[in-house]
């Protein structure tokens, strides 16, 4: 009897957990049924405060409220290249979301994100998006892929105090590479600190070099119609990674700490152990929240430029749709994507909400960001949150006036990470090897991005 | 197993294992066969099919043959890869493997204190990997004020760029390696050498041997088959290594500490490849686990007969 009893128990639990890996098989709904159609956003950061969810979940129902059809659902959610292929694969990314300029030319390449061409341009806004700002949404296929935001130029951050106690001036930023080679040699001389840093792992080494290349007049890739060919060993990347090499082993200006990413960097910085470094105008923000550092070391100044040609990486976020999203889910995305981050650059009512709960949410605001639109639009959305503002903008000022001269130029367009990836062996070979030969370092890197561009 | 037993054995059909409870069995087994399947063997099978395909997860897949592993063939990080995962486990094979039993052997002379000798050996198994690579960093900060070169620099070296130069790089991550796994051996060997029965210290010291002749003539062997295991365990280990180089280099400088696990990830998600490539990576993983099968088979074929003490 007993027996008998185990045997029905086994055939009930084989059924059971056959039916169970059945459901776990079957793909999730669709999200649309008579016309009305539901979505999941990106809405808050692992670790926000529930006063950002809260306002987030808040603006959700008035955009609901606004289009009855769209039910929005918001979902805690940041970018990440290692997890974002399991979230595409199993269905738990949310329809839209932001990526990185950086990421997004390799997810558009690989098919990864949805062709939301027709509905971006049918924005009434469109046509008067700044055209390098667009470019970082741009396939090679020149069709649009999602809605640019949180645009910022690439500048140079250096600590004020360091600088005094160095006999500089922090008033005066360099301006020149020359100068900030001098700077940086003044300022671990006296202080003992790092005069100068840079990041070198994680693609971000090859990120910066760009960015200092760019600076010094260099471009990474020419295009001709459809075809790519690598130029990474142009000239002013000999010559910026000449500047590293010269700070690291000449002046000794760099310590020996060299091993940094987005995250080190940053810290060691806001710990005043960096005198110098170059990343992207907005790092503020994360200076503040992650790191604490105390602003009033803090400076920024427009980038230090080489050459006639030279000017300011830019970077920001791309907000993409999901490569699986329907047709429907798409529009609606977009239509969110519109209204909760661009809105507010065109439209004072939206300006103003969102700087309020940034304030409420202890959040820097002011933080100098590139315009998405025209200048004039830009100086009308700072006058609308000027009362809001609480990071110290006279610091700077340097970066906040060289943004509207400095030309602001997009990443290289094809397998951006990729060549980034390729560079990062370089910076760290100069920076760990007093002999090491610049020109065929950066002939090797070259091969290597080259066969990736014919690859793909 | 004696003949009645095959031939007994060879009678069962579907009906008598049926009526003799092996439903019931089945069941118990059950929730192990489900959990194994959905996240052990299920994901390796997914792997070995991914690994002829070319898929960006959105469309379905295509076949395309031995392609992803003649990209992987073709790579010139290959050889660099390997090359350094070879250098890490040599390393680890010549300062790391001696480490654990020399404690062990120690510590069960220390018949006091030897609690609480395992707990501190142990405890560097209980702090979290991230966490121990974060404290290690302090340890290898290049400047003069780095943990360990301030102490050097009180006898007038260094200062020495730990993680900053490629030759220093990989005795760097072993040491810490090393640190982080000798505990989990260290109660391997100590649970073996409890087995070692005390008559034979006892008749070795009456022979009139000294500590050394003690533990070459009656420890060692007694440890013999468990040291034979946990060498291929820290060969399987060492030719996997990922978290160490990730999370202290990501493979830098100028890949000196790339290492193929790492090299796996990188295809996958990131880095010199742009990720995506989720072809290469799983052909990659699958090269390297036959090749750590081929090697396991090998070892226990040529150990057999020294594993038995």
């Amino acid at each position: 009897m007993r027996i008998k009893r185990l045997r029905s128990l086994a055939v009930v639990a084989t059924l059971a957990s056959l039916s169970t890996l059945a459901a776990c098989g079957s793909s999730s709904d669709a999200g649309e049924s008579n016309g009305k159609v539901t979505i999941t956003v990106e809405g808050w950061r692992p670790g926000d405060g529930k006063d950002t969810i809260a306002a987030v979940k808040a603006q959700a129902a008035a955009f609901h409220k606004e289009n009855p059809n769209i039910t929005v659902v918001p979902k805690e959610w940041q970018w990440n290249a290692a997890t974002f292929p399991a979230q595409l694969a199993g269905g738990t990314l949310p329809t839209t979301f932001r990526v990185p300029f950086t990421d997004t030319k390799s997810l558009v390449e690989r098919g990864q994100v949805a062709d939301v061409d027709s509905v971006i341009r049918a924005l009434p806004y469109f046509t008067q998006l700044n055209p390098t700002v667009l470019a970082a949404a741009q396939g090679t296929d020149g069709k649009i892929y999602g809605l640019p935001s949180d645009v910022y130029a690439s500048g140079l951050h250096y600590n004020r105090t360091l600088f005094t106690q160095a006999g500089l001036d922090p008033e005066k930023p360099p301006t020149t590479w020359d100068e900030v080679r001098a700077d940086a040699k003044a300022i671990h001389d006296k202080t003992g600190q790092a005069g100068y840093a840079t990041m070198t792992k994680e693609n971000q080494g090859g990120w910066i070099l760009t960015t200092l290349t760019y600076a010094l007049g260099g471009q990474m890739e020419t295009q001709s119609g459809d075809t790519f060919t690598a130029t990474v060993n142009n000239e002013a990347t000999k010559q910026a990674l000449g500047y590293l090499h010269d700070m690291r082993w000449s002046d000794d200006s760099m310590s020996g700490n060299t091993s940094y990413n987005w995250n080190s960097i940053n810290q060691a910085f806001a710990a005043g152990k960096v005198g110098m470094y170059l990343s992207g105008s907005d790092v503020y923000n994360a200076l503040v929240t992650t790191n604490k550092i105390n602003p009033d070391e803090y400076g920024l100044a427009a980038m230090p430029l080489g050459s006639p040609d030279g000017g300011a990486l830019g970077g920001g976020s791309v907000n993409v749709v999901s490569a699986k999203a329907t047709k429907a889910q798409a529009a609606a995305a977009v239509a969110w994507d519109d209204f909760f981050r661009v809105r507010k650059y065109v439209d004072e009512a939206s300006a103003v909400a969102d700087a309020k709960l940034l304030v409420a949410d202890n959040q820097p605001v002011g933080t100098p960001t590139f315009p998405i639109f025209d200048q004039a639009t830009w100086q009308k959305n700072q006058d609308w949150i000027k009362s809001y503002v609480n990071v110290p903008q006279q610091q700077m000022q340097s970066f906040m006036t060289g943004m509207f001269t400095q030309k602001l130029l997009s990443e290289p367009p094809s397998q951006t990470q990729a060549l980034y990836g390729a560079l990062d062996p370089a910076v760290q070979k100069v920076l760990s090897d007093k002999n090491a030969d610049i020109s065929s370092l950066l002939d090797q890197a070259n091969d290597k991005v080259q066969q990736l561009l014919d690859k793909s | 197993m004696t003949v009645t037993d095959t031939a007994h054995r060879q009678r069962r059909s579907p009906l008598t294992w049926w009526r003799g409870g092996g439903a019931g069995a089945l069941l118990f087994l059950l929730p192990m066969l489900l959990i194994f399947g959905l996240f052990s063997w299920w994901p390796i099978l997914r792997t070995g099919v991914m690994s002829f395909q070319h898929t960006n997860l959105v469309e379905p897949a295509q076949w395309i043959g031995l392609e992803n592993f003649r990209n992987v063939l073709h790579d010139p990080l290959l050889p660099v890869a390997i090359r350094n995962t070879a250098y890490f486990a040599g390393l680890a094979f010549v300062f790391g493997y001696p480490v654990p039993l020399l404690m062990a052997v120690i510590m069960s002379d220390a018949r006091r204190l030897r609690g609480l000798f395992s707990m501190l050996a142990y405890l560097p198994v209980v702090v979290p990997p991230a966490v121990a690579v974060l404290l290690w960093r302090f340890f290898y900060d290049a400047s003069p004020s780095g943990v360990f070169n301030s102490v050097l620099g009180k006898v007038g070296v260094g200062p020495v760029p730990w993680l900053e130069s490629s030759h220093a790089v990989m005795p760097a991550l072993v040491l810490e390696a090393t640190w982080a796994a000798a505990g989990g051996t260290v109660i391997i060997y100590l649970a073996a050498l409890v087995s070692v029965p005390p008559e034979l210290y006892d008749a070795a010291e009456a022979d009139g041997a000294g500590v050394f002749r003690k533990i070459w003539h009656v420890t060692l062997p007694h440890l013999r088959g468990i040291m034979l295991i946990t060498l291929i365990l820290q060969i399987i280990g060492t030719a996997q290594v990922f978290l160490e180089p990730y999370l202290f280099t990501d493979g830098g400088p100028d890949n000196s500490s790339l290492t193929v696990l790492l090299l796996i990830f990188n295809y996958a998600f990131g880095s010199t490849t742009g990720g995506g490539d989720y072809g290469s990576a799983t052909a990659l993983s699958l090269m390297l686990a036959v090749a750590l099968a081929i090697l396991s088979f090998i070892y226990f074929r040529v150990t057999r007969s020294w594993s038995t003490s």
